[in-house]
């Protein structure tokens, strides 16, 4: 599974819809369908339907080693067509068809230069928003549990 | 063996129906919810999950619900869910570096880079039943601190070590060599430790803890010091063959255990710290710890140690870890064995019918000889 190599500009635009893609990816059914009934409806036509099915995930020996297999996860995928003709595409963690289906309509809009900006400001920028408040509780309750042990000397009370 | 019988179907059904019933309970207290499973028996359903191998949290209540709360027939009920579904492929390996961290201990350095942070965690408490939770209060208002967040990362211990050349290091293959995989192949041995590990992952904790445990005792010291034990979320990446990038396919929480192992060395190698490696779905720090400890004294052999005790034995280790198979095997003498039983009896009867015979000629031919002498 070697990347194919594609020029800088390539690069960028790919990794922009990746991080769009991934934001869809990890927020909730229900935020999504929040965000996807919020839009204007576009006409589509399924050219995959959402299909429920398995990845096996792995990890590295020791963290950074050679890789082995951890165990499967379930994930949802699903790509649309605009009537428009951009392809939107979808693989995300668990068992939601419509999730997977609104989010590869928001995909394709997304990569529809007269729809992106609209689907960055209402779609992905709050949900990504939601994403780094979720994240920042999480970090700052694990903080507040830092421990500093002290060694005490044999004999000391 | 055992040998197909027919009747009982309305026997079966109704015995099925009890058991919806009995599974149900006092239909005057409410029927829980996946949600209440998922959300407040999360270390049931990170043992589901690892040992079902297979992450998805709703399924696993699912799962733990339909089997009234029994994990091995929980996790017997995933297994059986997989193999309905296709396989799309092979992630990316999870970087554990990355981890959203919501707890890092380290029992061998006590001011370690990033420091360690305890998270949810039983241990320290005292062990005393907390009455307050058999009462109304459902603690939905419980205070939780926080504090500022410094951003310091959180190397590996085992990096740490590694820079000093103490620790031998991760051994590295070329990317693109083929991983085994236990879902496609049956295990056969010799078994290298890509197939190991696989199996420890979805191996049953209880046996790995009582393998851990025997090597602590004596049964193939491995000198473990846990290094470290970090918990969180890290991302999963997958390479879309279609899209020609790797996509993001959302979070899952994993618990990874770094055992460093004392090392005496040998004539082939020097005296060094060596590595058993734990990784498994949601918080099992008792797995994964056992799993770390049972890894490292799987590698007796590559680092030229003598094998002396049950935990470093390869093939009985891998052959009997998987709770599945061993639920399958010995639980399957519940079934009718009457055929086989039934020629048992014909064996036992006349080897019974054999003996008496012999005997009674036995004292036949004793009388006749002491009467013969007198």
């Amino acid at each position: 599974m070697r990347e194919p190599t594609s020029s800088p500009d390539e690069d960028t635009a790919i990794e922009d819809r990746r991080k769009a893609m991934a934001t869809l990816a990890e927020a909730s059914p229900a935020d999504i369908a929040e965000k996807f009934a919020a839009l204007t409806p576009p006409s589509y036509e399924l050219v995959r339907r959402p299909e429920t099915g398995l990845v096996m995930v792995r990890g590295r020996m020791g963290g950074t080693g050679s890789p082995f297999n951890l165990g499967e996860v379930t994930v949802t995928r699903c790509v649309i067509r605009l009537e428009t003709g951009e392809t939107g595409s979808v693989y995300s963690l668990g068992r939601h068809k419509k999730k997977a289906l609104q989010s590869a309509v928001i995909d394709a809009l997304w990569q529809r230069s007269e729809t992106r900006a609209r689907i960055e400001t209402d779609v992905i920028a709050p949900l990504a928003a939601a994403r780094r408040d979720r994240k920042a509780t999480v970090r700052e309750e694990t903080e507040a549990t830092r421990v500093n042990f002290f060694t005490m000397v044999r004999g000391d009370t | 063996m055992y040998v197909a019988v027919k009747g009982g179907e309305r026997a079966i059904r109704n015995a099925h129906k009890l058991l919806a019933r009995r599974r149900r309970g006092d239909t005057s207290v409410p029927a829980l919810t996946l949600e209440q499973i998922a959300g407040q028996l999360a270390h049931s359903v990170a043992r589901v999950m690892g040992e079902g191998s297979l992450y998805d949290e709703m399924l696993a209540a699912l799962a733990i619900k339909q089997a009234r709360g029994d994990l091995i027939e929980a996790a017997f009920l995933m297994r059986a869910y997989r193999t309905t579904l296709p396989r799309f492929g092979y992630s990316r390996p999870i970087d554990t570096a990355r981890m959203l961290v919501e707890r890092r201990v380290s029992a061998t350095y006590k001011d370690l880079p990033g420091g360690q942070v305890l998270g949810p965690t039983f241990d320290y408490s005292h062990r005393l039943l907390d009455f307050a939770l058999a009462a109304e209060d459902d603690g939905s208002d419980l205070p939780v601190d926080t504090a500022p967040v410094t951003d310091e990362p959180m190397p590996r211990v085992t990096d740490l070590l590694g820079e000093e050349g103490l620790i031998e290091p991760d051994p590295v293959t070329d990317e693109d060599a083929p991983v085994g995989d236990l879902t496609r192949e049956p295990l056969s041995f010799p078994a290298d430790r890509d197939l190991r590990l696989q199996n420890l992952a979805r191996g049953d904790e209880g046996f790995l803890l009582a393998l851990a445990y025997s090597t602590q005792r004596g049964y193939g010291r491995t000198h473990p010091f846990a290094g470290e034990i970090r918990y969180g979320e890290v991302e999963v990446e997958f390479f879309a063959e279609e899209l020609g990038f790797a996509v993001t396919l959302g979070t899952i929480k994993v618990t990874e255990c770094q055992m460093v192992n004392q090392f005496q060395g040998t004539a082939k190698a020097a005296p060094t710290f060596t590595r058993g490696y734990g990784l498994v779905f949601g918080q099992v720090e008792r797995k994964a710890m056992s799993m770390a400890m049972v890894d490292r004294s799987m590698r007796w052999q590559e680092l030229g140690e003598e094998q002396t005790a049950p935990a470093q034995d390869v093939e009985f280790v891998l052959s009997h870890s998987d709770n599945i198979q061993a639920t399958g095997f010995v639980e399957h003498l519940k079934l009718p064995h009457y055929v086989d039983f039934q020629a048992e009896l014909d064996l036992v009867r006349r080897m019974r019918a054999e003996w008496f015979d012999r005997r009674k000629a036995d004292a036949t031919d004793g009388n006749q000889g002491r009467k013969a002498a007198e």
